[in-house]
């Protein structure tokens, strides 16, 4: 890439909006999943016995079942909420980026 | 990746071992609906790779399958290179034998892809071509960091096939009455022809119709299962703790203490990232849109598979366990108890049986070698790719190479990885091979993922960082696993391990980060200037894909 190519995109005001909403989106999404996934194993290390509650007296199932499929769900839901808007608002934003290259 | 669940669980439950990886197994009688159906497939995946074969002309083809690869098929596909015979049967298995454990470990090979979706994907797409180390030596110097990528891409690769190989050979010798041996060169022979006339294209196709076969096939089981209990979960866990004690509905302790419980985490993290056959997927799809659907489908298979082999481990438990029919007689006169025939990785394989009759047995064991067959072909041509790529091209030729020649070589590469994994496989026979997967997977995680982490997104790194931080992590992954119990003490029959902990991710990932670190900041070198000016034009690129690799016109 040429030098003042960088320079033009670097100023670029849609790249910078692009940049840094799509990072603080990607941090705030790699947080939750690891935040939710770190709770989830350090129960099972310091308090399995939370995941092993019954859900009620008379039910076998234990919390931690419904709870494990949620950990599944949650992953799935997660890149869902990611691909979407990363292939439509950041997607617009990259093509106006590449637009503005063309037209001068 | 799923062989790393052999490794997970080896050094906690010894009865894994005993298992499609482990001991002696027994040859079957010969299973002619097996047969049948898997003659079919392998005719149907020959003839893919003819039509391939006819469509691959470049090394753009045979690489990336020409990067017209569709988000839904490559989710597919990468679907299909994850949920290996290992994944199937040793988490059905271990769900049969365990109970909620195996839900544990099934998540922690789940939470990977979020990150990588988040954090890797569309920079890898962006900024590679081929393999992951076009994107660690965008910046850096090609020979030292291509030759440590390349590296670190084999040894996963060829640990990957042994494990794979071994496996293959047991389960089939099991399943379809064919000597170990036989089986082993059926294997290593099939992935040949697909890889080297095929390439990426026929290699994809097999990995996605094995994704589809396989998730049919076990949505079959799940869904019988469930019909058996009125669709109540609630019954089938009943009928399970009846059978097996109230302890199966919760965590049982395969993961007890906190530092094990972080190192795996970040084992299964970070090495799902670093591994080389995972992430060349990414390079068949033509843009960033395309990449972020392919980790979107894929993380919705995975799971779903994840969610029915947990029912399929329950209806295990009720259908098989205790049936007299599955029962193996002579184990259950030596040790007692009730124990499966083939072990409990059978346990799929049995109730398959028992929902389906011998016809859906034969299915679910072709699908079990389908299964095979589609993992080692990515393994192998992401080895092939590392050694004609990296190696040959950029090293040996310094980039001065046509495309035509590098793909040649990538097809010998191809033959003689694969002639390697069948002799590899046949030494391996009767080796305990625990380590092997563990192993591949720390190198993953602490060579490969660091090194491709940090350049795509820290400014200051530095090729003489990322060489000594990224040799460092390799080094230490290697030592803490021979030092560490499955080796020094399973192994070598030392009494206690010198390291304590079975997985060593923590340990060897935080090494090479800091090593990195350390010696990218320390570097000086006029060299070191001009690798942290050259960041700003690669970010650009990795954010907005301007001047990328795109699809190629066919």
């Amino acid at each position: 890439m040429k030098k003042e190519l960088v320079e033009k995109i670097k100023n670029n005001p849609d790249y910078i909006a692009l940049v840094s909403k799509r990072s603080s989106f990607a941090i705030k999404l790699t947080v939750s999943m690891l935040v939710v996934y770190f709770a989830f194993i350090l129960t099972i290390a310091f308090e399995p016995s939370l995941l092993g509650a019954p859900l009620s007296s008379d039910s076998v199932t234990t919390v931690g079942i419904p709870i494990g499929m949620a950990v599944i769900v949650f992953a799935f839901i997660l890149t869902g909420i990611y691909t979407k808007r990363a292939n439509s608002e950041f997607d617009d934003l990259n093509n106006k980026i590449k637009q503005s290259i063309k037209e001068n | 990746m799923n062989r790393i669940f052999t490794f997970l669980i080896l050094g906690t439950i010894a009865v894994f071992a005993s298992g499609a990886i482990e001991g002696e197994i027994q040859k079957q009688a010969l299973n002619v609906s097996a047969i049948v159906m898997f003659v079919i497939f392998v005719g149907a995946t020959l003839g893919i790779t003819y039509w391939a074969a006819k469509r691959t002309k470049s090394a753009k083809d045979f690489y990336t399958a020409g990067g017209g690869i569709t988000g839904f098929q490559n989710g597919m596909a990468i679907a299909g290179d994850y949920m290996s015979a290992a994944s199937f049967l040793g988490i059905s298995g271990l769900v049969y034998l365990k109970g909620y454990d195996g839900l544990i470990y099934s998540i922690g090979f789940l939470v990977g892809w979020p990150i990588i979706l988040f954090m890797i994907a569309e920079p890898l797409r962006n900024l590679g071509k081929y393999t992951f180390a076009d994107v660690a030596s965008y910046r850096l110097r090609q020979t030292p960091i291509r030759t440590l990528a390349a590296a670190g891409s084999i040894a996963t690769v060829i640990l990957y096939l042994i494990a794979q190989m071994v496996g293959a050979g047991k389960l089939i010798q099991l399943l379809f009455g064919l000597d170990y041996e036989v089986a082993v060169i059926l294997v290593g022979v099939l992935m040949i022809l697909y890889v080297t006339f095929g390439g990426m294209l026929a290699t994809t196709w097999v990995q996605i119709i094995k994704a589809f076969l396989l998730l049919s096939g076990a949505t079959f089981m799940a869904v019988a299962v469930m019909a058996h209990y009125d669709f109540s979960f609630g019954s089938l866990f009943t009928h399970a703790t009846e059978l097996k004690g109230i302890e199966i509905m919760s965590p049982g302790g395969l993961v007890s203490d906190p530092i094990s419980a972080i190192s795996l985490a970040v084992a299964l993290m970070f090495g799902t990232a670093g591994l080389p056959h995972i992430l060349m997927r990414f390079f068949t799809v033509a843009d960033a849109k395309e990449a972020r659907k392919s980790v979107f489908y894929a993380t919705g298979f995975i799971g779903y598979f994840y969610i029915l082999t947990f029912i399929i481990g329950f209806g295990a438990i009720v259908m098989v366990f205790q049936n007299p029919q599955y029962l193996d007689l002579a184990k259950q006169a030596i040790e007692g108890g009730s124990p499966i025939l083939g072990g409990n990785n059978m346990a799929a394989i049995h109730l398959s049986h028992a929902v389906g009759g011998d016809f859906f047995l034969g299915f679910i064991s072709a699908v079990a070698f389908a299964t095979i067959l589609a993992v080692v072909s990515g393994l192998t041509l992401a080895g092939a790719s590392a050694i004609s790529h990296d190696l040959y091209a950029s090293v040996i030729k310094k980039g001065n190479v046509d495309g035509i020649k590098e793909m040649q070589v990538s097809k010998i590469a191809t033959v003689v990885l694969g002639i390697v994994a069948i002799i590899m496989g046949i030494m391996f026979e009767k080796q305990n091979i625990a380590f092997v997967v563990g192993l591949a997977f720390a190198i993953a995680a602490s060579a490969n993922f660091p090194i491709l982490f940090l350049s795509m997104y820290w400014k200051k790194l530095t090729t003489r960082g990322a060489v000594i931080g990224g040799s460092l992590g390799l080094a230490t992954a290697v030592l803490l696993v021979v030092i560490g119990p499955i080796v020094w003490v399973d192994i070598l029959g030392n009494a206690t391990a010198i390291f304590p902990y079975k997985y060593p991710a923590l340990f060897s990932v935080t090494t090479a980060f800091v090593g990195i670190w350390f010696f990218s900041i320390t570097d000086s070198s006029h060299n070191a200037e001009m690798e942290i000016e050259a960041f700003e034009a690669q970010y650009i690129r990795s954010q907005t894909g301007i001047g990328a690799e795109g699809a190629s016109e066919h």
